[in-house]
């Protein structure tokens, strides 16, 4: 398991040149991936180029957080010379001309770009099994998916493919997707990374954030991309996360309120899920926390206020993909057939299936009842987390209710898919942070994760509380057994 | 029965800013080359995002004030969603639920010009406006053949959607709230407001109701005007078929009508549609938009005085009529112009020297601007400047030279650009009011013109403009009139 941290370490001590661990990692992809599925696009050629441009860099002297270091990209991130599908057979062949924000600060860094990452189509799903060019497996179980919609940047990390990988955040598409695959996942308050380049799902509700294999790789990673863009109105100018300061953090939480909220215990949770959760709580407290429990009461209404809002600004963000400037084409008699034959062929069953729920909810006549009524639920779960916060430092909760579930057992069912999400939906809706950490395994070996949620703009504390519970257990060093393994 | 119109005016207006809506793109889009001004934004990539032009917001805000509308503190964007190809992400990003701008009106004269000949009368009407709003053009379609091709350049440009209230009641109405609203987006500089270019497109909407009742009738909309002219002929085309129609007994259909131009008549372009279902909704890409007094404050210092109000002083100030006050504004640098001339003058008769003013730029600086096709607007750039017109006016005043040699020395003046006095002084057009040496030329021409001075003498008046020409013949046009005059009637006693 190569963190991007041990990795700069070992390119600045000249152990390994930036081309010798792209190419480690590029064979590494090429015997695993097959099997996988977490790569899209492996760009071979591009990856060495960067790679020995970083070594270049390196020799003058240069040094960044992240150069010659091997990462992947999520395939909803604008990537130029790379292609960029989000999925979607209706942007099989596109390939952007520009760099999303993110990805260039990145690129500007130093960073050696391994490839695109499968996800849900335009990150729509929770098990990445709704994306054109097949599911990705989980690599602790090749039978079961690995969340999503981050579900390629999750295994890819958990497999030791790249040293992190970007992802999105819509409603749970980092955290969920990090547990189920036992990494490290962080959700950014909404505003704290720049959008622009990024396929829009959910404008109000996108976050760009990575999928890391630590709490430390994590807070390099947000460094790298964070703060404003001209480019993103949305974007703010935040106080920079202090990377060094996790290392000087004591391993000690005294002082640190804990709230766990009771809402998220209920019925439907896997019980040694639950337990994991429980047992990770007790250990923050067995290190100084103070923990008491908070509530969260309309945490019920998180799905059904999602599930108005984000596909509403879906189907305004997706009528763009209409065949007529770039993407698929399927030419139809005359106009109208054209959109409908190209969007037809071009869009899968979830994304019709979201296109429509919020193309009802903006219609005339039904606006008030639902996407007004949806916004003034938003604003009262918003409050909830600000009540909550003024009790307590930190919220620790369960990410999913349940750890990998089996390729095709929630297909059938958008509900019981919709309900994987459940714990993470409120935290994107209040634009708040949440990071995903291994806290355990359920009886089948299958990894838990332990959510640390902070209010907006509150990552470094809760990257330090991650990293102090990271230096206190060994969860996240754990390792799949992979078929195939070179 | 009698038929009174209900004109209600919706106007679309290209802001002339340098960038586009909510790009950095150039949105001078008229004249380029297809598809040559357009980034990731206005093209409607995936992943990009737009950005609010601070510009065009002011120049919105500029419009607001001048049609005295409430300017909205707090307002967003909203998306509205239909399809179409030249609308490149699918919505168009406007204003609907809380327009920038909204409750002012327009006052505006009307007048006759039926006859075809200038009407100093005319009746003020005030014509509400109920919204302004900005949002973002569209792309252009251009068909050829079997084959349609898209032109992004003008996708994203800056638009302002001007709607009033039903307050128009005739063809010559119509005419003139669209001309004024033209005019002062011009004096503002937002806009070119050229309609045959696009940079204003307007579109009525009218119904006939018996003269006297209250209620409306079946609304036809107009589209496919592309000049002031056009919005009058086709409003008054339309008031005679509709007119027609229900004189007959027949009912008006409600349809979207276009006016084909050379055959000068509507026609049905199309049949009453289904209400569209544009499903707004606030626009998560841009923060909300806040308009502080600040900000406000700072925006109506930049408003200027604009036409009407101009008029009105001029002829309570000055004493212009009419149709010299109008002719003096059509044009927001004319009038500075002129302002400038009277400003520059000397302490005096006011009205007199504007009366001056105001004819020397209608006659000599328009005649010499036009030979030398220098557009109205850029009257600051002639090489005269107003306070030499002033100065010139007063060397008429004063009597140093007359009116004849001041278009001489006017002529040059706009040629070389050199001062009024100078020329006088280095081409000696001075007048000769030196009554000696004018007493000697006198005498000399009654000397030479013996006839002639018998003739007036036995009475014949007319006889006296022959000698006068004569004195001022032999002075070279520089001669003191008044004193040649004076000098003439005094040696011609018997
Ligand atoms: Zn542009």
């Amino acid at each position: 398991m190569l963190t991007v941290h041990a990795a700069r370490e070992r390119l600045r001590r000249r152990e390994v040149s930036a081309v010798e661990l792209t190419r480690a990692f590029l064979e590494r992809i090429h015997a695993l991936n097959p099997c996988l599925n977490a790569y899209l696009t492996v760009a071979d050629e591009a990856a060495l180029a960067m790679a020995r441009d970083a070594d270049a860099r390196m020799a003058r002297g240069e040094d960044t957080p992240l150069l010659g270091v091997p990462i992947a990209i999520k395939d909803v991130l604008s990537t130029r010379d790379m292609r960029t599908t989000a999925g979607s057979k209706i942007l099989a062949d596109y390939t952007p001309s520009w760099d999303a924000t993110a990805v260039a600060r990145l690129r500007a860094l130093g960073a050696v770009f391994l490839g695109k990452l499968n996800c849900d189509e335009f990150a729509m799903g929770s098990s990445t099994e709704n994306s054109a060019f097949g599911p990705t497996r989980n690599p602790w179980d090749e039978t079961r998916v690995p969340g999503g919609s981050s579900g390629g940047s999750a295994a890819a990390v958990a497999a030791d493919l790249c040293c992190a990988a970007l992802g999105t955040d819509t409603g749970g598409s980092i955290r969920q997707p990090a547990s189920l695959c036992g990494v490290t996942g962080l959700k950014n308050s909404y505003g704290r990374v720049s959008r622009y380049g990024l396929i829009a799902f959910a404008s109000s509700l996108d976050t760009v954030g990575a999928l890391t294999k630590d709490a430390r790789d994590a807070a390099i990673m947000l460094r790298a991309m964070e703060g404003r863009d001209p480019l993103d109105s949305t974007s703010v100018e935040v106080v920079p996360i202090d990377v060094a300061a996790l290392d000087e953090s004591r391993d000690s939480l005294r002082g640190l309120r804990v709230g766990v909220p009771v809402e998220y215990f209920g019925s439907g949770m896997q019980p040694d899920v639950a337990q994991r959760v429980r047992e990770a709580i007790d250990h923050l407290q067995s290190l100084g926390a103070a923990v008491r429990e908070v509530s969260l009461p309309r945490t019920h209404l998180g799905l059904p206020v999602y599930y108005i809002i984000a596909p509403a600004e879906a189907s305004a963000n997706l009528a763009r993909f209409d065949g007529v400037k770039y993407g698929l084409r399927v030419q139809g008699r005359d106009l109208i057939a054209t959109y409908m034959e190209t969007r037809g062929a071009g869009f899968g069953a979830e994304v019709k299936r979201r296109i429509m729920l919020g193309t009802y909810a903006l219609s005339a006549g039904y606006y008030d009842a639902y996407y007004i009524r949806a916004q003034k639920v938003r604003t009262l779960i918003k409050r909830d987390f600000e009540q909550a916060f003024n009790q307590v430092d930190i919220i620790a909760a369960p990410v999913s209710p349940t750890t990998a579930f089996p390729l095709g057992s929630k297909t059938e069912d958008p509900i019981q898919m919709y309900l994987a999400d459940v714990f993470t939906l409120p935290v994107s809706l209040a634009g708040i942070c949440g990071i995903s950490i291994p806290c355990g395994f359920d009886r089948d070996g299958l990894p838990v994760g332990l959510q640390l949620i902070g209010p907006a703009f509150g990552e470094q504390r809760v990257l330090e509380v991650a990293h102090i519970f990271q230096q206190t257990t060994d969860f996240h060093l754990q390792k799949p057994r992979l078929k195939g393994e070179p | 029965m009698e038929y009174e119109v209900v004109i209600g005016m919706e106007t679309h207006v290209e802001l002339d800013t340098h960038s586009k809506m909510f790009c950095a793109c150039s949105a001078r889009f008229f004249g380029a080359e297809p598809n040559v001004n357009v980034c990731p934004v206005c093209l409607g990539m995936p992943g990009a995002l737009p950005v609010i032009n601070r510009r065009a917001v002011e120049f919105a805000m500029m419009v607001g004030l001048a049609l005295n509308c409430q300017i909205a503190r707090h307002t967003f964007w909203e998306r509205k969603s239909y399809w179409y190809p030249d609308l490149p992400k699918g919505y168009q990003i406007s204003q609907y639920q809380r327009p920038l701008a909204y409750d002012g009106w327009l006052d505006v004269d009307v007048r006759d010009l039926s006859t075809g000949n200038w009407s100093e009368e005319s009746v003020r009407r005030r014509i509400r406006i109920r919204r302004a709003h900005l949002e973002e053009d569209t792309g252009k379609l251009t068909h050829v053949g079997d084959k349609s091709y898209v032109d992004y350049n003008r996708s994203g440009v800056p638009l302002l959607e001007i709607v009033t209230e039903p307050d128009i009641r005739s063809a010559d109405e119509a005419y003139a709230y669209l001309s004024a609203l033209q005019q002062l987006v011009r004096y503002l500089g937002v806009s070119t407001g050229d309609m045959e270019k696009g940079a204003m497109r307007c579109e009525p909407n009218m119904s006939l109701r018996p003269k006297g009742s209250a209620g409306f009738g079946v609304k036809v909309e107009i589209k496919n005007l592309n000049s002031l002219r056009a919005v009058r002929d086709a409003i008054a085309y339309e008031i005679r078929r509709q007119t027609a129609l229900l004189e007959r007994g027949e009912a008006v259909q409600q349809v979207t009508m276009g006016w084909d131009e050379s055959r000068g008549v509507t026609v049905v372009q199309r049949e009453k549609e289904s209400a569209h279902d544009y499903r707004y909704f606030p626009e998560p890409d841009l923060p909300p938009l806040e308009i502080d007094d600040a900000w406000l404050e700072d925006v109506r210092r930049r408003v200027p005085e604009l036409a009407l109000a101009r008029q009105d002083r001029y002829r309570r100030d000055f004493g212009l009529s009419a149709y010299d006050a109008v002719q003096l504004t059509s044009d927001r640098a004319i009038a500075d112009w002129f302002e400038q001339v009277i400003a520059a003058a000397p302490a005096g008769d006011l009205r007199a020297r504007a009366k001056a003013a105001a004819n020397w730029i209608q006659t000599e600086v328009f005649r010499l601007m036009k030979a030398n096709a220098i557009p109205n607007a850029e009257i600051a750039s002639i090489k005269p400047q107003p306070q030499q017109l002033a100065e010139l006016i007063g060397l008429v005043e004063q009597q140093v030279i007359n009116l004849n040699t001041a278009r001489q020395v006017f002529e040059e003046m706009f040629a070389t650009g050199a001062a009024p006095r100078a020329i006088v002084e280095a081409k000696g057009l001075a007048q000769v009011s030196d009554v000696d040496a004018l007493r000697q030329v006198v005498a000399e021409v009654i000397a030479a013109h013996p006839s002639q001075v018998q003739q007036y003498r036995s009475g014949q008046e007319k006889v006296f403009g022959f000698l006068v020409g004569q004195v001022m013949k032999a002075t070279k046009g520089k001669g003191n009139a008044q004193v040649i005059n004076r000098l003439l009637r005094e040696a011609l006693k018997p």
